[in-house]
């Protein structure tokens, strides 16, 4: 089973790359744009067969090592 | 007195900490991360470097590596670790210090001479040392120090600031602070002290011929504060 999970910046966390890609986007044209945040994004594919189950084991390995709580949030996409 | 250097695959100030700490008298032994047992030790430092290549966040890989188990125990029983540059992102990856490392304000990887305000002398890293301020080197990608609001009243409640970047005078200012860090952190302790992570390298500055001289203070004064 393949499961999805993008990592994102806590809002109030300064994310210099975003701010450079904004700066980009908007030398190229692209000039009503509010914001840009860069996140990350992982395909988990688990022998674990229980989307319940699975989606646990992705929560603790979000909480243990794939996300930093202090500034980022993770959100699990399910995997149907 | 006995310290130990543990060598992370891509740590690569780990000679350099080697060469200090034994410069000043220090029984150094090198540790591979994959070791499960630390050699008895009066110190333990991890070094600079790009550990695991800087994946994911740095510092995040090597602080799940088997020997930090051990290292993690030594520091909760009151053991002295610290962790410089590298070493610092893996002990907030850790959770042994408060808060975390991000990239650079300005996108820049930084490699100069800085000078940092002691904060702190209740402790035994800077007890003792005559200066206020110290000269020392930076280099690093990922050194601007960030918590959370609750995190930051709980670090200034308890003095965990060790040191602050500063100008040559002790000026705190924020056209002296290089990174972007909260506050001009550049070292933060544990609650207890006996856990420091701090940006700067020491290590880089025990040789009049190659540097300044401030290290070797902070060394020597180390191992005195220690016996």
């Amino acid at each position: 089973m393949k499961i999805s999970v993008i990592i994102t910046l806590k809002k109030d966390v300064l994310d210099p790359q975003g701010k450079v890609i904004h700066q980009t986007l908007d030398g190229m044209g692209f000039q009503d744009i509010n914001e840009v945040r860069q996140g990350k994004y992982f395909e988990i594919d688990t022998k674990e067969t229980d989307n319940d189950k699975a989606k646990a084991k992705v929560e603790e390995m979000c909480k243990k090592l794939l996300a930093n709580l202090v500034i980022e949030n993770y959100k699990i996409i399910d995997p149907k | 007195m006995k310290s130990s250097v543990i060598t992370f695959p891509g740590s690569n100030c780990d000679r350099d900490m080697d060469v200090a700490l034994k410069k000043f008298g220090f029984k150094n032994k090198m540790v591979w991360h994959a070791d499960a047992e630390l050699p008895k030790s009066d110190l333990v430092v991890l070094p600079g470097g790009f550990s695991y290549g800087d994946y994911l966040r740095c510092g995040s890989m090597a602080s799940k590596s088997k020997i930090m188990q051990s290292v993690i125990n030594f520091a909760n029983s009151g053991g002295m670790v610290m962790g410089i540059c590298n070493g610092f992102q893996i002990l907030v990856e850790t959770g042994l210090v408060p808060g975390v490392l991000l990239r650079n304000k300005y996108l820049e990887f930084i490699c100069k001479n800085v000078f940092v305000k002691i904060n702190d002398k209740k402790n035994k890293y800077f007890k003792n040392v005559d200066n206020e301020v110290l000269e020392f080197h930076i280099a690093h990608n990922e050194g601007n120090y960030f918590c959370t609001n609750d995190q930051l009243k709980e670090i200034e409640d308890n003095n965990q600031i060790a040191i602050n970047y500063c100008d040559e005078n002790g000026k705190i200012e924020d056209q002296f602070n290089p990174n972007g860090s909260l506050k001009n952190i550049a070292g933060i302790f544990n609650k207890e002290k006996n856990v420091l992570g701090m940006m700067p390298h020491p290590e880089r500055m025990i040789d009049t011929s190659l540097s300044g001289e401030d290290g070797s203070l902070f060394f020597k004064n180390l191992i005195n504060n220690l016996k």
